[in-house]
């Protein structure tokens, strides 16, 4: 028998008994909507986690240092890669160098230093950070009050709620106001002649060589503040980029504020160039970390990155994938008895028939594939149900959690997330159980001796 | 389907269906042997129990013997897979029965097109091959009708038509006016032997009724007790 004749008979028989079929379809549909409700939650979850981690500038960052500088992250310089490349200066040169390498987005070097801001004539101390244009795109800022820095060098400033708290109790009347940071700049002292063999440097973006040392002269700066910041942003690990009031980058480079490190990497550049104590090269994707690291590994620099926390955290997810899609599939499994329950009654209703359509000429095949594909049939229907109710609940659990959420002040957030590909599963995995469970009625059926069949009344 | 060698289209040879019915042995049909020629009407007579339904199921293929070889053709069914066999009631066999067996939820044109299904024929194909069968036995102002709505008489004949639809070369009819009133069974057998005349089909039909046996079988094979007990030309 042809497939469409096999399906539009299947059709025919389930539409005989509307009742029964219709209420075992809609048991599969409930097992599939458990198991949607709870993969989209696990799903949703991971998608939630991997987010706010990618947001983080966690995995998405490679920290270069000149190898001599790696020994702080508890391990020999040389053990880093292996590589026996040896180690140059982290200079400008590199920066564009690391720039060039493909899958890199930008890259930055770290500018976060302590210092004090004054408001309407009131002095508090704090932690200043660069930020760079990458930054807005992190999705950190996403929800601010006041808007991102209107340009790369504005002179403007974002403020973590927190502090802003302790200029105004009202911190959206902080907008538009100004406030005075008040820092120390490096200033570069004329080369002594002996010293130009080798001992020169700097911290940070300097611009001229210092490769005579530096002085420190204290400034005031005027920046505006353009927007608050509900949560702490992090730009990348280590500390980097936290700090309660943010600054462009290109600013913070422009300042060339002295910071506690400056004396130790003085002494390690060669003259009349810039070096950064360390770089951090941020790329499109953390699936990129590695290549990328690899890269930068042959010109000589030590890397670090978090790649390994991201694949330990992927597995974690997949555990925990795993565990909710058991649950889920328990309600699939009972569900499935019904169908089996639903075909075996079939059969006894329909013996007398089963013996007509073997008389006609079918095959034991023929009447296999017959109640294996109103099995079939079922699996599909009540797999696209399930998909519809398992989707219906993931929105009101979403719901549920941002209407609690925004009571209590916090952003929203999306717990439970339906991907096209867990649809096509689930409708897939739905038939695949429901013919799985067609199998023992349709062999049964099958198995029928017609006389006996015919003979039944 | 072309005839065997000695003509028949039918062929027991010593053939047995016994079964076990708790400790005791039925059997069935014993030791029967006949021949029947192609485009031979022969009515299969006798009692309840005589076995003659059973050696109908064994030509069918329906049933397989426990000894000795039925040979449709020349194919001993004896030796077939069901699969064989299923493909020998598609296209050598047509059946009718006493209860009609029309399926209740589909229409008569639907219940008629079944075996055509069955055997895979092409769709374009099957409407024309559906009318005609429809047309034969004279029911073509009932083809969306369902066999709740259908005459007893009417029924049949869409039975017929259903039996006849795949050309089989072979009519099997187990007590094919059991159910009908006196006046709509001779109807059905003056059908039966328009088919028989008309299409040159060989007809083997069940019948406890001596009387209409002899008046449209050409010949008639008396059973009793599985057992073959007469065999002869009807008067």
């Amino acid at each position: 028998m042809k497939f469409r004749d096999l399906t539009e008979l299947a059709w025919r028989n389930l539409r005989e008994a509307l009742l029964r079929n219709s209420l075992t379809t809609l048991g599969i549909g409930v097992g599939v909507a458990s198991l949607v409700a709870m993969l989209s939650l696990g799903v949703g979850l991971q998608e939630m986690a991997n987010q706010r981690l990618s947001r983080s500038g966690l995995f998405d960052a490679i920290i270069v240092a000149p190898r001599t500088n790696f020994r702080g992250f508890g391990r020999r310089a040389q053990d880093n890669d292996g590589s026996s490349v040896p180690g140059g200066p982290l200079d400008d040169e590199a920066r564009k160098a690391l720039e060039r390498l493909p899958n890199v987005v930008e890259v930055y070097p770290e500018i976060r230093f302590p210092t004090e801001i004054r408001y309407a004539g009131v002095p508090y101390s704090t932690v200043v950070a660069g930020v760079p244009e990458s930054g807005q795109r992190s999705g950190a800022y996403d929800g601010m009050t006041g808007t991102f820095f209107s340009g790369p060098a504005a002179d403007e400033a974002i403020l973590q709620i927190e502090f802003a708290r302790q200029l105004s109790p009202v911190t959206s009347s902080l907008i538009g106001k100004e406030l005075v940071l008040r820092y120390a700049e490096r200033q570069a002292l004329p080369a002594e002649p002996e010293a130009n063999n080798g001992r020169a440097n700097t911290n940070g973006a300097d611009d001229a060589g210092l490769s005579g040392g530096f002085s420190v002269v204290p400034r005031e700066e005027k920046l505006r503040i353009v927007g608050i910041v509900e949560t702490e942003p992090a730009s990348g690990f280590g500390g980097v980029g936290r700090g309660r009031v943010m600054i462009p980058l290109q600013v913070a480079e422009k300042l060339r504020v002295a910071q506690t490190n400056d004396f130790r990497t003085m002494l390690g550049a060669r003259p009349g160039r810039n070096a950064y104590q360390s770089l951090t090269v941020r790329v499109k994707s953390p699936a990129v970390v590695k290549d990328v690291e690899d890269a930068i590994k042959p010109l000589g620099f030590a890397t670090y990155s978090l790649l390994d926390a991201t694949s330990n955290l992927r597995q974690v997810f997949a555990v925990f994938d795993l565990l909710m899609g058991i649950f889920g599939s328990l309600a699939l499994i009972v569900a499935s008895l019904g169908i089996i329950n639903t075909l075996v009654m079939a059969i006894l209703e329909r013996r007398r028939e089963i013996g007509v359509l073997k008389a006609l000429g079918a095959a034991d095949g023929d009447i296999r594939k017959l109640f294996f594909v109103e099995a079939g049939v079922m699996g599909l229907i009540g797999g696209l149900l399930g998909v519809a109710i398992g989707w219906m609940i993931g929105f009101g659990m979403n719901f549920a959690t941002n209407t609690y959420l925004r009571r209590q002040s916090l952003p929203p957030l999306k717990v439970s997330s339906v991907p096209w590909w867990m649809v096509a599963a689930a409708i897939a995995f739905s038939i695949a159980v429901s013919l799985a469970a067609g199998l023992y009625p349709a062999s049964r059926a099958a198995r029928l001796n017609p006389v006996e069949a015919l003979r039944y009344e | 389907m072309t005839p065997a060698a000695d003509g028949s289209a039918i062929r027991t040879d010593h053939i047995a269906r016994h079964y076990q019915m708790g400790s005791a042995l039925v059997r069935a049909v014993d030791d029967v042997s006949i021949s029947i020629r192609l485009g031979e009407f022969v009515a299969l007579l006798g009692s309840s129990g005589s076995g003659k339904s059973t050696l109908l199921n064994l030509i069918a293929g329906l049933d397989r013997p426990t000894s000795g070889g039925i040979y449709a053709h020349d194919l001993n069914l004896a030796n077939m897979s069901s699969q064989e066999l299923a493909k020998h009631r598609s296209h050598t066999i047509g059946i009718v029965f006493q209860a009609f067996n029309l399926l209740p939820r589909m229409t008569l044109e639907e219940n008629v097109e079944l075996p055509l299904r069955l055997a895979g024929v092409d769709r374009a194909e099957r409407g024309s091959r559906v009318r005609d069968a429809i047309q034969h036995v004279k029911l073509g102002a009932r083809l969306t009708h369902r066999p709740s709505e259908l005459s007893g008489g009417e029924q049949q004949r869409a039975a017929l038509a259903r039996a006849l639809v795949n050309r089989p070369t072979i009519l099997l009819a187990d007590e094919p006016t059991g159910n009908l009133d006196s006046a709509t069974g001779d109807e059905i057998m003056n059908l039966l032997r328009e088919i028989n005349e008309s299409l040159r089909m060989t007809i083997v039909m069940v019948t406890h009724e001596q009387p209409r046996a002899e008046r449209f079988a050409h010949r008639m094979i008396q059973m009793k007790d599985g057992k073959l007990v007469s065999d002869g030309e009807s008067r």
